[in-house]
């Protein structure tokens, strides 16, 4: 079981419902997790805190990161040289709960590891350190039953993510299946980049809207501050990885100031 | 066992959520989701369509020369000293390898499907200039991904698709081989994919390529099953293949599949052999080789402890991949199929005897079947037969063979 009744989906649903009792979107903040060093992530994930990240993704490293882009692919690679494993992310999340760290923490990493450490071993495993929920960027709802049913138990959120390519009876299958949050990829290829809201993704997120029975967060290359302004007035959470890893080499000071820049993106 | 297949054919697999067994399915990335579904639709109507079927057989027979001929080895065979070995002839397919088979009927079917633009990856460079080839004769936009290591060893494909008109780009992350490279045409399908299709290039992967890829390979075994009817009067004894991804294998197998008394045996690459980890073979180290989820598919894949994928090693870069497809890994489960393999060392022997006896350059991949056969056959008594499929050519790998025997290798 988790460390109280007030983790796993609950936690991230209220940290969605806290932004918007002060009128925003939430942001969603992303790390590889061991990047550049482990020591680092520590200190890293305080920078996302004090800049006033409502939510923290986590990378689980892993060799063959298809969805990823250039930036992310080079600090799993990075991250797996110095040792990084998936027990290693699953011991860091115990060390930050340890440390008094309640914001909502989720683990996105890719399904192979998870596959050959037991999807039911674990779920049980993330609840007990405090993970919060599950993002498997490979893992579409259709393969996801014995990891799906762990999570259920246990209260874990299992994330999925829709696409630009998702048809619309793909977006009602999908939003009635995940939990926490849906993920609403903003354009067609790989993590990272640069890119302004689209205005086929305003319409794609009015259709979403009638589906979901969760809160809708966009991601993949929202990097600037004026992207997740634009973002974070058609979704209830604006997502950012690259950008933050991308600083994340140049160490705290520069990942907290961009997610304060990012942070009051999304003030009204 | 033998009774089940005898009331359903394996030959009706896969189940419609593109699984063998447990192998298989489709684990990709959202945007991928879709595009699988479309290309399963797409494919499902051209399959039963005349048109479609007519313009394929045409450019087969027409433009690759099909069928490829059925050829004895009789010196091998008497040098071997038992059973007789007969190779099916892919390597005399247009562009020298069974990989012609696949790209022609994939690339028909990203043309109806209204796409402009073909992506594929490579490992020895011979899918690669199959798909440069069909994207010259369509008209088509190519791009190929091909590991740094691997454009190192097969240089002369590397020119070949280049004069063919291909965008070679060079992948230099992981083990700069097969896998990379897949890696990096899958982010380019996910960025592309309202107008390019992925050409992938052997029967792995998500649904529905391993079905689509083992159809149009399947080509080369009811070719075989027909001439050796017509040639030997009789069904072979034993099929033979190398297996990377399994495409030549697969295809050869398929249409044998409910001949019971037909033994099938795929061959992996056992690189410098298996203890040291040096090698791809996926089902020949129960160590390293797990059930496990690689570019899409649940499959055996080579990894370490904590999922990791491995990196691989053989003398072939066509076999030098850390997974293998999902209807071998169910064929092997079922035990209607065994799996072995041969080391680089083996390969390289297997090629020199090829040439020296028979007068055929075969590729350092089919060198790997050629070495299964020629120790199969000095076991199995002279009135047994033996089928190999000579999957590619070898003029590609005169350099890394060149330097083994310089190396003293050889």
């Amino acid at each position: 079981m988790s460390h109280n009744g007030s983790r796993g989906i609950v936690a991230i649903e209220g940290a969605f419902a806290a932004a918007a009792r002060q009128g925003r979107a939430a942001l969603i903040t992303y790390l590889t997790a061991g990047y550049p060093t482990q020591e680092a992530t520590h200190e890293l994930v305080r920078a996302l805190l004090e800049g006033g990240a409502d939510l923290i993704e986590l990378g689980v490293p892993f060799s063959d990161p298809v969805a990823d882009g250039p930036v992310i692919q080079q600090a799993s690679q990075q991250a797996l040289e110095a040792g990084i494993t998936p027990s290693s992310c699953l011991s860091l999340v115990a060390a930050l709960r340890d440390q008094g760290v309640t914001v909502p923490l989720i683990l996105m990493g890719y399904y192979n590891p998870i596959l050959r450490y037991g999807p039911a071993a674990y779920a049980a495993r993330c609840a007990q350190v405090g993970v919060d929920g599950l993002i498997i960027p490979d893992l579409p709802p259709e393969e996801a039953q014995p990891l799906a049913d762990a999570c259920a138990e246990h209260n874990i959120a299992l994330v999925y993510l829709v696409a630009p390519t998702s048809s619309a009876s793909r977006l009602a299958k999908i939003a009635a299946a995940t939990s926490g949050f849906l993920y609403v990829v903003s354009h067609l290829g790989t993590t990272g980049g640069a890119h302004d809201l689209e205005p086929a993704l305003v319409a794609q997120l009015a259709e979403i809207r009638r589906h979901a029975r969760t809160p809708i967060a966009v991601g993949f290359g929202v990097s600037r501050p004026e992207a997740a302004r634009q973002v974070a007035q058609v979704a209830d959470g604006v997502i950012v990885g690259s950008a933050i890893v991308e600083r994340a080499a140049c160490g705290a000071d520069a990942v907290r100031d961009l997610v304060s820049e990012l942070r009051a993106a999304l003030a009204h | 066992m033998i009774e089940d297949r005898q009331r359903v054919s394996l030959k009706t697999l896969p189940d419609e959520r593109g699984y063998y067994g447990e192998f298989g399915g489709r684990y990709v990335p959202e945007t991928l989701f879709g595009p699988l579904l479309e290309l399963e639709e797409a494919y499902g109507a051209l399959r039963d369509d005349a048109a479609f079927q007519a313009e394929l057989g045409a450019l087969l027979r027409e433009y690759v020369g099909r069928p490829t001929p059925l050829t004895e080895a009789r010196r091998l065979s008497d040098a071997c000293g038992g059973a007789r070995i007969w190779l099916k002839r892919e390597d005399l397919a247009h562009t020298g390898a069974h990989k012609i088979n696949n790209a022609l009927g994939q690339a028909l079917i990203a043309r109806a499907m209204g796409k402009t633009r073909l992506i594929a990856e490579t490992g020895a460079g011979q899918h690669g200039v199959a798909t440069a080839t069909v994207a010259a004769l369509l008209g088509m936009e190519c791009v190929v991904y091909m590991g740094c290591d691997d454009m190192a060893r097969q240089a002369p494909n590397v020119l070949r698709m280049r004069l063919l008109g291909a965008d070679v780009h060079a992948v230099d992350a992981g083990s700069r081989t097969l896998k990379d490279a897949i890696n990096e045409a899958l982010r380019d399908w996910a960025t592309n994919v309202r107008h390019s299709h992925y050409l992938l290039g052997s029967a792995l992967g998500p649904h529905p390529y391993p079905m689509i890829v083992r159809d149009l390979q399947s080509v080369i075994g009811r070719e075989a099953r027909s001439q050796c009817l017509a040639q030997m009067g009789r069904l072979p004894d034993t099929l033979i293949a190398c297996v990377g991804g399994g495409s030549n294998a697969i295809g050869l197998f398929h249409p044998f599949l409910d001949d019971d008394t037909v033994e099938m045996i795929g061959v992996e690459a056992g690189g410098e052999g298996i203890e040291g980890g040096r090698h791809a073979a996926r089902f020949g180290d129960p160590q390293r080789g797990r059930l496990g989820v690689l570019h899409g598919v649940r499959t055996y894949v080579l990894q370490d402890d904590e999922g990791q994928i491995a990196l691989t090693h053989s003398v072939s870069a066509g076999l030098d991949y850390a997974s293998v497809g999902p209807e071998h890994a169910h064929l092997r489960a079922l035990e209607r199929a065994r799996y072995t393999y041969a080391t680089d060392e083996d390969a390289l022997e297997a090629f020199q005897a090829l040439c020296r006896h028979e007068g055929i350059l075969p590729a350092l991949e089919s060198s790997h079947a050629v070495a299964e056969a020629m120790r199969l056959s000095t076991e199995r008594p002279s009135d047994e037969i033996l089928l190999v499929n000579l999957s590619g050519r070898g003029d590609k790998d005169l350099d890394t063979v060149t330097a083994c025997i310089e190396g003293g290798a050889l």
